[in-house]
């Protein structure tokens, strides 16, 4: 059952909290370790190798997981809403699904809260998700995308390539994957070349070990605004649900 | 790690038909060729001990001026041609142009010359009194190595394979979209085999990962996907093999479903046996075996690292998940070995099923002992010499690894280290 602490939170709410509220929470959390696999895959995407063509096959795995998560998002209806579902229990198979990205990438971070459970903190998964971005952008000095060195010649279809990607994301309408890789005569990847990159800048030094980055205090929203590069911080926005 | 330290990075590892040879590739471009000393009673500590045999410069970066873009020289593949003269030949690529070297000795050189002297300048003739027939001295052994072709601008995507026919004619070389079947003697054409780029590159779902030329059946090849097929062809059925013969594909586990299901079903790796009735193929997590005759799945599945299933999303956001892992088999197809983490590799035994895990360090390799089997906890009781998940190293990644043609010797590639384990005991095949 819940924590006391998380009961009285609801103080003022007599009806059956507890039902509505673990769909509720099983489904933000869910939504939101969804949400922080998206911007870090679309980090990804734009982050590239200034001065060697990327690797096509990461590219496209890392889009086609986009993909995956955006078709998902655009079937619960939250790619468009900002709102949360209504009251109610979450369908049984978005349960399924929580508990399967949870075991699948929290497991090891012991902070993965069984659904329907609810354990009171957001600390463990989410937190260690979302500071991917705030966390990178100050170890990179030109994390600014107008701040790049290097070759000058694309500059132009650079921030019309830049501009494509934001412009497709606003409207966000489900082909809008496709229209990230618009750009049909020139290959694929030109659109990531000419993207400025921190060089494998996803790559936070040697990997030790696999705890990520430290916790950052709950509430992805704020604390990745305050210290986010320029770029990341206009992602957030466009994606940010 | 400064650049000079990157570029001694070995990115490929391959034996020659016999195994007398192995030669290296490395990120800088360089190939490094060793060979097997012959046994000899004289010194049996050195028995089938591998030295350098010759290091050469194969491929140097280039750029790309259209598209502001510079080709890396490090060396993708390796693969060598079978011997049919005293000389040897290899193949090596690197993103863009296979280049093919011939490897000969000389060990003799002429002396006795009427009209130079020993140091070649020209005689005095005045001097020359008679004439004499020159005769070949042995001379220290000088390996030479030469360019003989230079297969260039016949990719647009990343060379990821190349793999020499049984015909010994044509080889194929294959990239993230298209594969092109090459003659060895031409170097201004080659003809495009297999053609998976979309009329609209919006809709590019799936790439190539890897291809191999079956080992007797110069007609067929495999090629893997990011999506974990593969693909058999035969190139009697049509110019343009894009309709495979056969599709080998794995149904997905519904219970393991996640977002990370696609990524790491991605087949990174794919070799035929050498009886060339099976397959290996590796992907993140497994290395399968598949039987010619069977499409609907693997004969043979056997778990690498599982324990890494549920740190996907670290893995992912490291991009270690993109790791591209390389299989090997034994000369009896019995044996079957591949890389993992932490400079470890595994070997899985086919027949009695059971599998090692062994550590390939400078610490734990001491010449001629023993390598201890080593294991990862995940949980649970721990033993002395475990290894703890989380204390695994991922920056120490093996993914280029070859097994001896015909003798229980393998290669490994750690890093900017080789390592050849030889198993005295059990030098024959089982």
């Amino acid at each position: 059952m819940f924590a006391r602490g998380l009961k009285r939170k609801c103080v003022g709410h007599e009806e059956d909290v507890e039902g509505a509220l673990a769909g509720l929470k099983t489904v933000s959390s869910y939504s939101l370790q969804r949400q922080s696999l998206l911007d870090m895959s679309l980090v990804k995407l734009q982050l590239c190798h200034m001065l060697v063509e990327p690797n096509l096959c990461r590219s496209v795995l890392i889009a086609n997981t986009v993909r995956q998560i955006q078709e998902e998002m655009t079937q619960d209806g939250t790619w468009r809403a900002v709102a949360p579902q209504a009251a109610g229990r979450a369908p049984l198979d978005r349960l399924v699904s929580t508990e399967i990205l949870c075991r699948a990438a929290w497991e090891q971070e012991g902070a993965c809260p069984a659904p329907g459970l609810g354990d009171g903190h957001t600390q463990g998964p989410v937190s260690d998700l979302c500071p991917v971005t705030s966390a990178q952008a100050p170890r990179h000095p030109q994390s600014s995308v107008w701040e790049m060195d290097g070759p000058r010649e694309n500059r132009g279809s650079f921030h019309k390539s830049l501009d494509q990607i934001f412009e497709t994301l606003e409207t966000k309408n489900p082909s809008c994957m496709e229209e990230l890789f618009s750009d049909v005569d020139s290959p694929y990847y030109d659109l990531d070349t000419v993207l400025t990159g921190m060089m494998g800048g996803a790559r936070p030094g040697p990997c030790e070990g696999l705890e990520g980055l430290a916790p950052a205090t709950p509430g992805p929203s704020s604390s990745c605004k305050s210290d986010l590069g320029e770029l990341d911080h206009v992602v957030e926005i466009l994606v940010e649900t | 790690m400064g650049r000079r330290d990157m570029a001694d990075i070995i990115s490929t590892v391959e034996f020659n038909h016999t195994g007398e040879l192995l030669a290296t590739g490395d990120k800088g471009g360089r190939v490094v060729i060793f060979q097997r000393e012959p046994e000899s009673k004289n010194a049996p500590h050195s028995q089938g001990e591998y030295d350098v045999y010759s290091t050469f410069q194969s491929h140097e970066p280039e750029f790309d001026y259209l598209k502001s873009l510079e080709i890396e020289e490090k060396i993708n593949k390796i693969k060598w041609l079978p011997q049919q003269n005293a000389a040897h030949s290899l193949l090596s690529t690197n993103d863009k142009t296979i280049k093919l070297w011939k490897i000969t000795e000389r060990d003799k050189r002429p002396e006795g010359y009427n009209l130079k002297d020993e140091e070649g300048k020209l005689k005095d003739l005045s001097t020359v009194t008679s004439l004499q027939v020159p005769v070949l001295k042995p001379m220290d052994l000088m390996v030479e190595v030469s360019p003989r072709r230079i297969f260039a601008n016949g990719h647009t995507y990343h060379i990821n394979s190349i793999s020499v026919n049984s015909d010994c004619e044509t080889y194929m070389s294959a990239d993230d979209l298209r594969i092109n079947l090459w003659h060895l003697a031409i170097t201004d054409r080659s003809f495009n085999i297999v053609d998976i780029k979309p009329a609209n590159m919006e809709d590019l779902t799936e790439v190539i990962t890897a291809s191999e030329f079956h080992p007797h059946h110069c007609n067929l090849f495999v090629y893997s996907s990011s999506k974990g097929s593969l693909r058999l062809c035969d190139m009697r059925a049509a110019a343009l093999c894009d309709k495979h013969s056969k599709l080998f594909e794995e149904p997905e586990d519904p219970s393991n479903r996640s977002f990370f299901s696609e990524i790491i079903s991605s087949v990174s790796d794919v070799k035929f046996s050498h009886s060339g009735r099976y397959m290996l193929t590796r992907d993140y997590l497994t290395v399968k075996v598949w039987d010619l005759n069977m499409e609907a799945r693997p004969i043979e599945t056997y778990q690498v690292h599982d324990y890494l299933r549920s740190k996907l999303c670290s893995l992912y956001e490291n991009d270690c998940i993109f790791d591209k892992f390389e299989c090997a088999w034994n000369g009896s197809d019995s044996v079957i070995m591949t890389g993992a983490y932490n400079n470890f590799f595994r070997m899985f035994d086919r027949n009695t099923k059971r599998d090692v895990t062994l550590e390939a360090s400078r610490e734990s390799s001491k010449p001629r002992a023993v390598l201890k089997p080593r294991r990862v906890c995940v949980g649970g009781k721990r033993r002395r010499d475990d290894i703890s998940v989380d204390s695994l190293d991922f920056t120490k990644k093996i993914l280029h690894t070859a097994w001896h043609p015909a003798e229980n010797i393998i290669a490994i590639a750690a890093t900017n280290n080789l390592y050849i384990f030889q198993d005295k005991v059990n030098s024959d095949m089982h």
